[in-house]
């Protein structure tokens, strides 16, 4: 009874497989890599998508956002009325200068207000720690959890912050996260630097009467009913906001945090849309590649079980189970690697996306997901085989097969005849009796140096992005951003502080560009007519002098406007008297960080008819005075913002390089399974097909050596034949992945690969060529001459 | 019809000395004994067939005698060199520079032609024939261009005995060259194999179960059970056109 649970069909299966183990192996983690970055990935960003959801209804994250002047409390009331409105809040929201017990340098702070009484009706926030401060006392603070753990504070510590001018000492009592710093950035930086960027809650009242808002507030929060229309909300606001100095409303997708979260998203999409079906595809070549050999090799076994009287479907199926073993090691391996791969990667988010919680916790749909397409890949690349199992008529499957048929190659009637010796030849009539499969396993390779490309040239890319933005074109150490703006004369000021060597001032105006349906909410930033701090480069890095009239605006925001250089562009201005211009797009010029637009200085104020004023100012200090600078600018209540450029270039950097080079890593491992898996394969089935002839040619007197250079030569040459398919791939790849994760309204990666990432590729490649090549040389030098020559073809 | 006096004379230079020679194969529990014991000198220029049903031992003495095999006792010698203690690297040498195989199912490289099934071998021998001379030694200058593929069986095995023979070697050692053709084919292989040892003297191995072929030898070699059973002498050869089966 017991041995019948395994049919003898059964057996074989398991037996071919185990004696097939290499190969079946190899093949096994193609799929298992494919499976796991579609499990990692997908289960992320499933994962990232429950949490943001749970986590902003939860906490009742706003979908419209209302930047005004100043506006009465009674406007709530009117803005409740809007059809579609669910709920209001109003607050009032400051940046202010943040002095650090411990930071040296001057960090920047925002500061919210809490309701006097309960909790905020929109974006309430997650207390962590510590408490609720006491409506009575407005020295009591909650901040975010990010900014304490990078000081190390625990509730009870004191930070000091400049608000309108005066210095205030604050006691932090709870710690909190909020829906809308889930990924924390201060303006213009490049990623969350937890220890200068603190936000700050603290109760209206105090808030308020600091900044001349009793009775008042300097944003609104709107939460929208399930069926309303956004962009009609949006209209009615600014309808009635604007008499009170309306920034302009917007919605979530101009709403910082969430941007960066949804783009993160977006990219996860992406790249688990482009990288699992390539590891799918090659896998199902790989086993079209042993499933058909097996077939051709059993050809007699399959015509003695038809001859037992065995179905062509039983035989079908088990060929079928035979791929269904192997390609259900390959799924569970997947699952498990994804699995614990998504946990890192889930830890990972954990440092730049603040979540209350976030578990990484794959969807049984994305496992399903998994199973389907490996399953899918695995039949598409056996059908053939076992259709042909499946159909060969038994009389005709106890034949041997025909002799293999060979002609003369290409390269040979181009070569001179004395320039190829025997086995030279033999490489090459083997390459060319299969040009298909040649081929295929050149596209392996192929595959495998282009992945290796297409994962790793982001760190060309961001030196490249570095260097162009902060070292050619922004080359402030600091940016200085004023209080309100002030006269030209202010500049002076910067540069008698200390340790300043020099500064340059700037205009920033906050815009809604349109353009016949399509518009956007901007920035200009008004710049002196030939900038030496903060320039602006031409594609080959020139520097550009300011157009005297009309805007110059960055590719990406001009591919957004749908404009080109000399249309006209309709600039609404949503700061001071708000005028509305027809501008001309003077210049497209290439840039790589946000979506920019210059005017030269004058211009912009002439628009703005406010005088000669400016934002701020671009410095270049002496780092040698750097402390008494970060004193002074600390104690500055005119200056409220400070961003240090040239620190966040730094800290970004290493940021990057640790990031990328686990991603790298895996990227390495996982081409370096395709090439394993496609060399092994492809010479266990050369070694499988001409052993009797290999051994032949030992019979005669071959050597070792001599022999192996037949097997391996052909899988040499192949390997040298795919390096440069294989770099012109990854160049695609590279511009695939550009394309699609890489390029959002914050961040466009431009595709830069360095000569050293294709050397590396390709060395990575050869390496794995080359241990697959030990491994079936072996086999080679031990190859049993007499039993293999004692058997028939 | 050559010099079988001389051949068997005690004064002809012996190429083969075997003494002792034992071989058995263990697989799993089971131990095979190929050879029992055997004692064989072959001379040169010698055509020697070594008959006998199939599990008798020739084959594994061929395959000693070839490089190909080790005894699990006794010794080999070949002229005055040693085989029996001899390295994988002196063996490969050996076949290369004195061995000429021809096997049942004739082994060509499918991706080559005839000739250059041939070359593969003149390129690595030190005094080679022309792969051309050797063809039209077995009858097949008219075909020296075509694929294994393309070629009969018996123009396959001639293919492979031309292989064999246009490194001039010292020893030709033929496994069943007629096991898988009819008798007429078989005989034209036959008669090129006869060819090689009258024209270059090569002292030539036979091994079959078909003993009509015996009639072309010099001595006929008979093997039972892993021991050699008898010996005999032809007085008399019969050439390989007059044999069929």
């Amino acid at each position: 009874m017991f041995h019948a649970l395994l049919h003898p069909l059964d057996k074989k299966v398991l037996r071919e497989l185990w004696r097939v183990r290499g190969q079946a192996l190899a093949i096994a983690a193609v799929i298992g890599a494919g499976v796991a970055v579609l499990v990692m990935m997908y289960g992320m960003l499933a994962s990232l998508e429950a949490t943001r959801d749970a986590y902003y209804e939860r906490y009742r994250f706003a979908d419209i956002w209302v930047p005004v002047k100043r506006a009465p409390e009674s406007l709530k009331a009117d803005l409740a009325r809007i059809n579609g409105v669910a709920s209001v809040d109003t607050r009032v929201f400051v940046d202010v200068t943040l002095d650090v017990p411990g930071l040296e340098e001057p960090a920047t702070g925002r500061m919210i207000s809490l309701p006097q009484t309960g909790r905020p009706a929109v974006n309430d926030v997650v207390l962590r720690t510590g408490r609720w401060p006491e409506p009575d006392h407005p020295r009591e603070v909650l901040v975010d959890e990010s900014f304490m753990d990078a000081h190390g504070f625990l509730p009870g510590a004191e930070i000091a912050a400049v608000i309108n001018g005066r210095k205030r000492t604050l006691t932090i009592v709870g710690v909190v996260l909020s829906p809308e710093f889930v990924y924390a950035i201060a303006p213009g930086a490049l990623m969350p630097d937890a220890s200068r960027f603190g936000i700050v809650w603290m109760h209206r009242k105090a808030l308020a009467a600091a900044y001349d808002l009793d009775g008042a507030f300097n944003e609104a929060l709107i939460r929208l009913s399930r069926d309303a229309n956004v962009q009609d909300v949006i209209d009615e606001v600014d309808a009635l906001t604007d008499r009170y100095g309306s920034g302009g409303a917007y919605d979530r997708s101009d709403q910082v945090s969430d941007a960066f979260l949804s783009s993160e998203m977006d990219q996860l999409r992406n790249f688990g849309a482009v990288l699992p079906p390539i590891f799918l595809v090659v896998a199902a070549f790989l086993l079209n590649v042993v499933i058909g050999r097996m077939v051709d090799t059993e050809r007699e076994q399959i015509g003695l079980l038809k001859a037992f009287g065995y179905s062509d479907w039983a035989v079908g199926v088990h060929y079928l189970k035979f791929v269904g073993v192997l390609t259900g090691i390959g799924i569970a391996g997947g699952i498990l690697g994804g699995t614990w791969m998504g946990r890192g990667l889930a830890g990972m988010y954990t440092e730049y996306f603040k979540f209350p919680f976030l578990f990484y916790k794959a969807d049984p749909i994305v496992f399903a997901v998994g199973v389907g397409v490996s399953v899918l890949a695995a039949v598409a690349g056996t059908l053939a085989a076992v259709r042909r199992a499946a159909l060969l008529p038994p009389a005709v499957a106890m034949r041997p097969a025909p002799p293999t048929r060979y002609g003369r190659s290409l390269i040979e009637r181009i070569l001179p005849r004395r320039l190829t010796d025997q086995p030279t030849r033999m490489i090459l009539r083997h390459i060319g009796r299969w040009p298909a499969r040649s081929a295929m396993t050149v596209a392996g390779i192929a595959v495998a140096v282009g992945l290796l490309i297409g994962s790793s040239f982001a760190l060309d890319s961001m030196d490249f992005l570095i260097d162009a933005n902060f070292y050619q074109a922004e080359r402030q150490t600091m940016t200085l951003i004023f209080a309100e703006p002030r006269h030209y004369d202010a500049v002076r000021g910067v540069e008698n502080l200390p340790g300043v060597i020099a500064a340059e001032p700037f205009r920033m105006v906050g815009v809604r560009m349109v353009h016949g349906a399509r518009e956007k909410r901007v920035s200009i930033t008004g710049l002196v007519a030939n900038p030496e701090i903060s320039r602006v480069l031409d594609a080959d890095q020139r520097p550009l002098v300011l157009p005297r009239a009309g805007v110059m605006l960055s590719d990406y925001l001009a591919k957004i406007l749908g404009v080109s250089e000399g249309d006209m562009l309709t600039v609404e201005v949503l700061e001071g008297r708000r005028p509305t211009v027809l501008l001309p797009v003077a210049r497209i010029v290439e840039s790589y960080i946000g979506l920019n637009s210059y005017m030269y200085l004058p211009a912009l104020n002439t628009l703005m008819g406010e005088g000669h004023v400016v934002s701020g100012a671009y410095i270049l200090n002496d780092t040698a005075r750097q402390a008494e600078l970060y004193r002074e600018l600390k104690d500055t209540p005119a200056i409220v913002g400070v961003s240090l450029q040239r620190k966040a270039v730094q800290t970004f950097r290493e940021t990057v390089d640790e990031n990328f080079s686990t991603t790298v890593i895996f990227n390495t491992i996982f081409a370096g399974l395709i090439a394993i898996g496609v060399v092994y394969n492809a010479a266990r089935i050369s070694l499988a097909e001409r052993a009797r002839e290999l051994a032949s040619l030992r019979v005669l007197g071959f050597s070792r050596g001599e022999v192996a250079y037949i097997l391996l030569g052909e899988l040499a040459l192949l390997t040298v034949l795919a390096l440069l398919p294989g770099c012109l791939f990854g160049y695609g790849l590279a511009h695939l992945i550009g394309r699609l994760g890489l390029e959002t309204e914050l961040f466009r990666l431009p595709v830069i690969i360095a000569p050293s990432t294709y050397g590396l590729a390709m060395v990575t490649v050869l390496v794995a060529s080359l241990i697959s090549s030990l491994i079936v040389g072996r086999r080679v030098a031990n190859l049993d001459l007499i039993s293999v020559l004692k058997t028939r073809d | 019809m050559g010099t079988p006096a001389q051949a068997v004379s005690q004064d002809a230079r012996i190429t083969f000395k075997t003494r002792g020679l034992t071989k058995v194969y263990e697989t799993g529990d089971v131990k095979v004994h190929a050879l029992r014991g055997v004692d064989l000198e072959l001379y040169e220029g010698e055509f020697a067939v070594l008959l006998g049903p199939s599990g008798s031992g020739k084959s594994t003495l061929l395959n000693i005698l070839g490089g190909l095999d080790t005894p699990t006792e006794g010794q080999v010698w070949f002229r005055d060199q040693q085989l029996t203690t001899a390295t994988q690297r002196e063996l490969t040498l050996y076949r290369r520079d004195n061995v000429g195989f021809v096997f049942q199912f004739y082994n060509l490289v499918p991706s080559l032609t005839a000739r250059e099934n041939v070359e593969l071998v003149t390129e690595i021998a030190r005094a080679p024939m022309d792969a051309r001379e050797a063809l039209e030694m077995v009858g097949l200058k008219d075909r020296i261009d075509h694929f294994p593929a393309q070629l009969s069986g018996g123009e396959q095995q001639r293919v492979a005995i031309a292989r064999a023979i246009a490194k001039r070697p010292d020893v030709l050692l033929c496994d069943e060259p007629t096991g898988a053709l009819d008798s007429q084919t078989g005989v034209i292989v036959l008669e090129a194999i006869e060819r090689v040892n009258a024209e270059l003297g090569t002292t030539t191995a036979v091994i079959t179960h078909n003993a009509a072929i015996a009639g072309m030898a010099h001595r006929v070699i008979r093997f039972a059970d892993g021991a050699i059973a008898s010996v005999n002498v032809n007085a008399e050869r019969q050439p390989a056109r007059d044999i069929s089966w």
